[in-house]
């Protein structure tokens, strides 16, 4: 799933400062899983809001509301019938609800409620982690499984590097080291050997360095 | 010999070979590679230039390298693959080359979480064993990465650094096999402490008959104090200090310390020079080049084969 983490309180007020009606949109998605942006996360930052405008004697309407998704224009439009009558959207939806939402609306301004930080997986209750960057051209095969370029601090494809000690990352001790996982799993899968290989340069243009991406299935196209 | 490093040519006569290094100053100032020369001059066969160590910001190795080239010496341009992507590296490679460097030492470099820019963007467009396989590519084969003809070959020695305390350590002999695989020619080792681990290490390598394919360059660092040794030990990552080493420095007054060691890496040298694949030393004396004469001396080093300086 993508993880996103729900913005400051302060940086919250500083964007919406100059608004006194908004609608806090929340998705149903990822972010309700990772517990940034869901219906309950719409709901604790509305009461936050509330309770600080109220103290310092000021005035908002905050109108609470989740749609399904924010990544697609048919829950998109749910919101056709009310959305005029707000000052500012406020998303917490990842980086890709957010931007949708506002080519839809185009004079409404949409701000982020989230900081959209990674592909990754539940480790457990409360904890995510991450997994995958998104480079368009998959090497699991090869690496027992692990991604070097999401879980090496230096996406090294032929890795270690010599700062990896009893199992971790230099950058923090907190890190697993993603080569010391591949590895682990190499050897756990009796494929030792494949270390051997040099893996060779990566052809970038499938990730972000080719430039914004897209993807067509001419045979699913109405 | 495939190129003009001198110590290219030590090692195929069959000598042994020091190397030392030169740390690149925080400034414009080139007075502060020449003093840095002046005292390591007859001392070693060639000497490294930093590549922005430890990811602070310095004057840029292949600066330093022609001011030292200018004093007669054979640098090694340290080059990491944290700040440049593979057209910067192929660019400078060219540039290093056209200037009259002889060597190339590939490395991954420091995450720059170390540095002075903690909130950089890195590159890692490539590796060190990939910076390897294309430096070797563009001597060999006159070819860039992207397939293009190199007209006018970079004709470098090449090298790259291995650290055989890192973990997993099953398997650092086998990544020295993957750099030799890629085309490294001498190789130059993390500061060595733990003699017992270094000793099954290279006994991994000449298992792999690595030690005939990659001249290995054994590094030594001396301590300048108790205090340096601890911050080696709980801060360098990779690092791997014994207690022993802590408890010898510890072990003596705090005026004594640098004495002590000088005296601890020359041992350390002695030891290595009798291990079996070990063709070479590299002293590393951070910001003490001042000893380096003093180390090479008191091990035996000296004078120098075919010193060129």
């Amino acid at each position: 799933m993508i993880v996103a983490n729900r913005k400051s309180l302060e940086e919250i007020l500083s964007m919406i400062n100059p608004f006194k009606k908004v609608l806090l949109l929340g998705c149903n998605e990822c972010v309700t899983v990772c517990a940034a942006g869901g219906e309950r996360e719409v709901g604790v930052l509305a009461s936050e809001l509330k309770l600080w405008y109220s103290k310092a004697g000021k005035e908002i309407e905050i109108k609470e509301h989740t749609i399904e998704r924010q990544c697609d224009h048919e829950y998109i439009d749910q919101i056709k019938g009310f959305v005029e009558d707000y000052e500012a959207i406020l998303s917490m939806a990842c980086g890709a609800g957010i931007q949708y939402v506002a080519e839809k609306y185009r004079t409404k301004p949409v701000l982020p409620m989230v900081n959209t930080t990674f592909l990754g997986v539940t480790l457990e209750q409360g904890v995510w982690s991450e997994r995958c960057q998104g480079c368009g051209t998959c090497i699991l095969d090869q690496t027992g499984g692990i991604c070097p370029i999401a879980r090496c601090a230096k996406s090294l494809l032929n890795g270690p590097c010599g700062g990896s000690s009893n199992g971790k990352c230099e950058v923090d001790k907190e890190i697993d080291c993603g080569w010391q996982l591949i590895v682990d799993r190499l050897k756990e899968l009796g494929q030792l050997d494949r270390y051997e290989e040099i893996i060779p340069v990566k052809d970038w243009t499938t990730s972000r360095d080719g430039g914004p991406r897209k993807r067509i299935r001419e045979d699913l196209r109405l | 010999m495939k190129t003009k490093s001198n110590i290219e040519k030590i090692l195929e006569s069959g000598g042994f070979v020091v190397t030392s290094e030169c740390g690149p100053p925080r400034g414009a100032d080139p007075e502060v590679i020449r003093k840095k020369g002046n005292l390591l001059k007859g001392v070693v066969d060639a000497v490294n230039v930093t590549d922005n160590q430890t990811s602070v910001v310095r004057m840029s190795s292949l600066s330093a390298c022609v001011i030292l080239k200018e004093m007669g010496f054979d640098p090694i341009l340290q080059m990491v693959c944290r700040d440049r992507n593979r057209i910067a590296i192929q660019s400078d490679i060219l540039g290093a080359a056209a200037l009259g460097i002889n060597n190339i030492l590939c490395l991954s470099g420091d995450h720059q979480k170390f540095g002075d820019h903690p909130k950089a963007k890195n590159v890692f467009d490539i590796d060190s064993i990939q910076l390897i396989q294309t430096v070797r590519g563009m001597r060999e084969e006159g070819r860039f990465l992207g397939g293009e003809e190199v007209k006018g070959k970079p004709i470098l020695f090449i090298g790259a650094a291995e650290n055989p305390f890192a973990d997993p350590f099953e398997i650092r002999a086998a990544r020295l096999g993957k750099k030799a695989k890629a085309g490294v020619e001498f190789l130059q080792t993390q500061c060595i402490y733990n003699m017992e681990r270094f000793e099954r290490w290279m006994g991994m390598v000449r298992d792999r008959g690595l030690h005939e394919k990659v001249a290995i360059l054994a590094g030594v660092t001396p301590f300048k104090s108790v205090g340096m040794a601890r911050y080696m030990k709980n801060s360098v990552p990779g690092m791997d200090v014994p207690d022993e080493m802590i408890e010898r420095m510890k072990g003596v007054p705090k005026e004594k310390q640098p004495e002590e060691g000088i005296k601890i890496c020359v041992e350390t040298i002695q030891r290595l020079k009798e291990i079996p694949g070990v063709r070479g030393i590299h002293i590393m004396a951070i910001e003490w080049e001042e000893k380096v004469a003093e180390i090479a001396k008191a091990a035996s080093l000296l004078p120098r084969p075919t010193s060129n300086s």
